[in-house]
């Protein structure tokens, strides 16, 4: 089954994605920030990031430009969490090289069909 | 799938808690004029985390609220905005406001509807003001080509990746079969742009198609599949009209719209019966009734490691029962010190967990600080050490009202104006001093502060005044110092708003007594004064000296306990009006029987130099209990006599000791009390 990093300062959205994805099967690796999320993802390899925008210590913009530095990262799906406000977020994202986002708030079901949407 | 959104409420709302502490102490620091990016950065995290959340778990009016803060903050993150100490005051009501949302919300009720659209009101009118730059309108672009979906009875798309798209992770493929999925699709490739294979880059892309989609959907429906490429090619939508013969690209479509916009902006209405449930107590986060702690990963892996190790220790042992024989002495002996040792470390590594830093506590004072020293204009500096103290979880939820209730005192009492200060050669500024550091098993806080230090004189007037002491007794500094601690005592000239609460520190020490701990105070007149509170690190486990009294054995707290000593005839005195005596240096120390006290039939030492006096502190004084016997020390698990059988006066708990009796432990100013009530020693507090 594919594994999915989830990257998020607030334990609480963490929780939720991880809980959804986990009773979907997927295999969910949970990280607090860009650091640890980068650390893990350099020693592990997953088929999926998905990362806060908004974090201490290295933000999701940051951590999707290194992982896209990465050579086993180059065509991995990494998604973004962000807001309805953050329209220039998205355009830094993509610029670092996401590959979408996922808009907050946002519920289990639609979520869910992101990751399958790029998990196919 | 249906999930349970509820499971992660109570995540939510402590980390929302945290948050609100964060915020509160980062607005502090920069109302102190300290302005520094990242200082700024978590404040905004913390808010944009709580609006992330309570949008996710359906809190919309707080998600609302904190949305107008968070582009208040967004706007000084990037400095659009200056830091101005009304902005931060602004933030710091706001931050309020939304605690008492926040803890409306917990409970189930709604926030009082009329405070959160003033205090929204009062964030907008800042927002309004002009920063350096207009405000951003909202971005979210309206669904503006909604009005050509509906008559489409199909799609032409001309989708031409860009050679780098799939270097973000997207794939036209699954691009093409999501189409698909949404009606019948005509998929056409294109492979003109395919190079020679010498040159081919298999990381880039050099397909493009032509896409016929025979399904009346929405144009929304299309948008919203190539949201994430529609930089990363060339694209046009178009829509095919019935009958209309299909018509040749006119060229990129550049109309885009965010599809996924969901209605996060809606105004809030009161959405249920407004119960403007009023809370008082602030900070209700950490006093939570329905408690949850939130433990260090680190720690629980400690603790499985050291039942790791039990288990091994058990099994080594289990094997050796098997068939033992003597020759196997030494190993069992090795076998039994493990398990001691591991018995030892998982007790710790558990006690482990119940411990939190005391910044827990701590974390309510600059904003106390901050708030009293405008109200009573003082300027007030507040330094804070050892604030990743460890303590118990009890003793954090517990010792916070006291702590308030003392720190106000400095400011209100100890601390004195501006210009008194500098007339009596002080620096402008006062400073209190929160410090908390662990010594000897115990964890010792202190609260100092460079103020007028406590009034000797008037204190004694006011205790002869109550007819708390005598003319003709020569009381010592701290004697007289103790005279506050006296039930209905107050030297404030008049009772303030600000530390006049009718609450004493009789009370203050009650509370602290209650937790097993002591309070004294240290003071210089001019210099300042010091209030310095013992507590014991846990109050599951003690540690205690085990003490024989006829057949009885008791446990007196080592917490409590000065120096233990054999009583020599020549040290004995009888002392008019305080009956017998004991002089030790320079002291004379009132003695308490215990075996009187608890009325023990047999005991052993009735006479003062047969048995033996462990000095004590309690209350502020020195005194003597006779016992038989020293035991041993040992800690022990306190056991709760009030939660098993019913609160005994001078008894605080009971505890099991390791041939299986009961051992009870003492509660030395019950004990003092007890002994002072039956008139055994005359005057005890006074004298003490």
């Amino acid at each position: 089954m594919a594994s999915i990093l989830a990257v998020d300062d607030s334990a609480s959205m963490r929780q939720m994605v991880a809980f959804t994805l986990k009773g979907a099967g997927y295999d969910v690796i949970e990280a607090a920030d860009g650091v640890e999320a980068l650390n893990i993802a350099k020693s592990k390899g997953v088929n999926l990031v998905i990362t806060d925008v908004n974090m201490p210590n290295m933000d999701g913009i940051s951590l999707i430009k290194q992982l896209r530095a990465l050579p086993s990262y180059r065509f991995t799906p990494l998604l973004m969490l962000t807001t309805e406000s953050g329209q220039d977020k998205k355009q830094q994202g993509k610029a670092a090289g996401a590959t979408g986002w996922i808009v907050k708030p946002f519920n289990p079901d639609q979520l869910l069909n992101t990751v399958k949407k790029v998990l196919g | 799938m249906s999930i349970d959104m509820e499971q992660f409420h109570q995540v939510f709302f402590e980390e929302s808690f945290e948050g609100l502490e964060v915020m509160e102490a980062g607005l502090l620091r920069m109302d102190g004029g300290a302005v520094d990016d990242e200082e700024i950065n978590a404040i905004f995290r913390a808010a944009h985390s709580i609006k992330g959340g309570s949008g996710t778990f359906g809190f919309t009016e707080v998600a609302d609220f904190t949305h107008v803060m968070e582009t208040l903050l967004d706007e000084m993150r990037d400095g659009r905005r200056p830091v101005t100490p009304n902005t931060v005051q602004v933030l710091l009501r706001s931050v309020d406001v939304l605690r008492e949302m926040l803890t409306a919300t917990r409970e189930g009720a709604s926030p009082d509807p009329e405070q959160v659209r003033i205090q929204q009101a009062e964030l907008e009118s800042v927002l309004a003001s002009p920063g350096t730059a207009p405000p951003e309108a909202s971005v979210d672009a309206a669904p503006e080509s909604r009005e050509q979906a509906p008559e489409a009875a199909g799609w032409h798309i001309v989708f031409r990746p860009h050679p780098h798209m799939m270097r973000t992770g997207n794939d036209p493929l699954r691009i093409i079969r999501e189409l698909a999925e949404l009606g019948d699709l005509q998929v056409t490739g294109d492979v003109s742009l395919l190079p020679p294979f010498s040159e081919f880059d298999p990381e880039e892309c050099y397909l493009s198609w032509d896409l016929h989609l025979d399904a009346p959907v929405d144009r929304a429906r299309i948008d919203e599949i190539f949201d994430w490429v529609e930089d990363d090619c060339d694209l046009a939508i178009m829509p095919v009209m019935i009958d209309a013969p299909r018509e040749e690209a006119p060229g990129p479509d550049q109309s885009r719209l965010s599809a996924v916009s969901p209605p996060a902006e809606r105004r809030v209405g009161e959405r249920r019966s407004p119960e403007p449930r009023r809370r008082q107590e602030r900070r209700s986060g950490q006093a939570s009734p329905s408690s949850s702690i939130r433990v260090d990963i680190g720690k629980i892996d400690a603790l499985i490691n050291m039942v790791g190790e039990l288990v091994i220790t058990q099994s080594m042992l289990s094997l050796l029962g098997d068939d033992f024989h003597m020759g196997q002495l030494g190993r069992l002996r090795d076998g039994l010190a493990q398990l001691d040792r591991h018995t030892r470390e998982l007790q710790e590594s558990v006690m482990q967990i119940r411990m939190l830093p005391i910044s827990f506590t701590f974390s309510r004072f600059p904003r106390l600080v901050h708030d009293l020293g405008a109200k009573l204009g003082k300027k007030i500096e507040l330094k804070m050490t050892g604030e990743n103290t460890e303590v118990d979880k009890t003793v954090i939820e517990k010792i916070g009202d006291p702590l308030v209730h003392l720190v106000r005192n400095s400011l209100d009492h100890g601390l004195e104006m501006p210009e008194e200060r500098i007339a009596a050669g002080k620096p402008e500024t006062g400073t209190v001093e929160l410090n908390a550091y662990h010594k000897g098993g115990n964890i010792v806080i202190e609260i100092r502060d460079d103020g007028r230090g406590l009034d000797r004189d008037r204190i004694l007037a006011k205790a002869l005044e109550r007819g708390l002491v005598q003319e003709d007794h020569n009381l010592t500094d701290r004697q007289i110092h103790e005279l506050i601690f006296q039930p209905g005592f107050s030297t404030a000239e008049q009772v303030s708003d600000v530390s006049g609460r009718g609450v004493g520190m009789d009370v203050v020490r009650r509370n602290i007594n209650e937790l097993g701990g002591s309070i004294e105070i240290e003071s210089e007149p001019g210099q300042g004064s010091a209030i310095i509170i013992r507590l014991p690190l846990t109050l599951a486990i003690l540690d205690g000296q085990t003490v024989a009294v006829g057949d009885e054995t008791y446990i007196v707290p080592l917490i409590s306990i000065v120096e233990s000593i054999q009583v020599r005839r020549e040290m004995i005195h009888l002392v008019a009006g305080r009956g017998e005596t004991i002089r030790l240096r320079d002291d004379y120390l009132p003695v308490i029987r215990l075996h009187e006290v608890f009325g023990i039939e047999n005991p052993r030492a009735t006479d003062l130099v047969d048995g033996l006096l462990v000095v004590v502190e309690g209350e502020g004084g020195q005194f003597g209990i006779l016992v038989d016997d020293l035991i041993g020390q040992q800690q022990v698990v306190i056991k709760s006599l009030e939660a098993n059988y019913q609160r005994v006066e001078g008894i605080s708990g009971a505890t099991i000791l390791g041939d299986g009796s009961v051992a009870l432990i003492l509660d030395i100013p019950g004990v003092l009390r007890l002994a002072a009530g039956a008139g055994d020693v005359d005057q005890l507090q006074q004298s003490a």
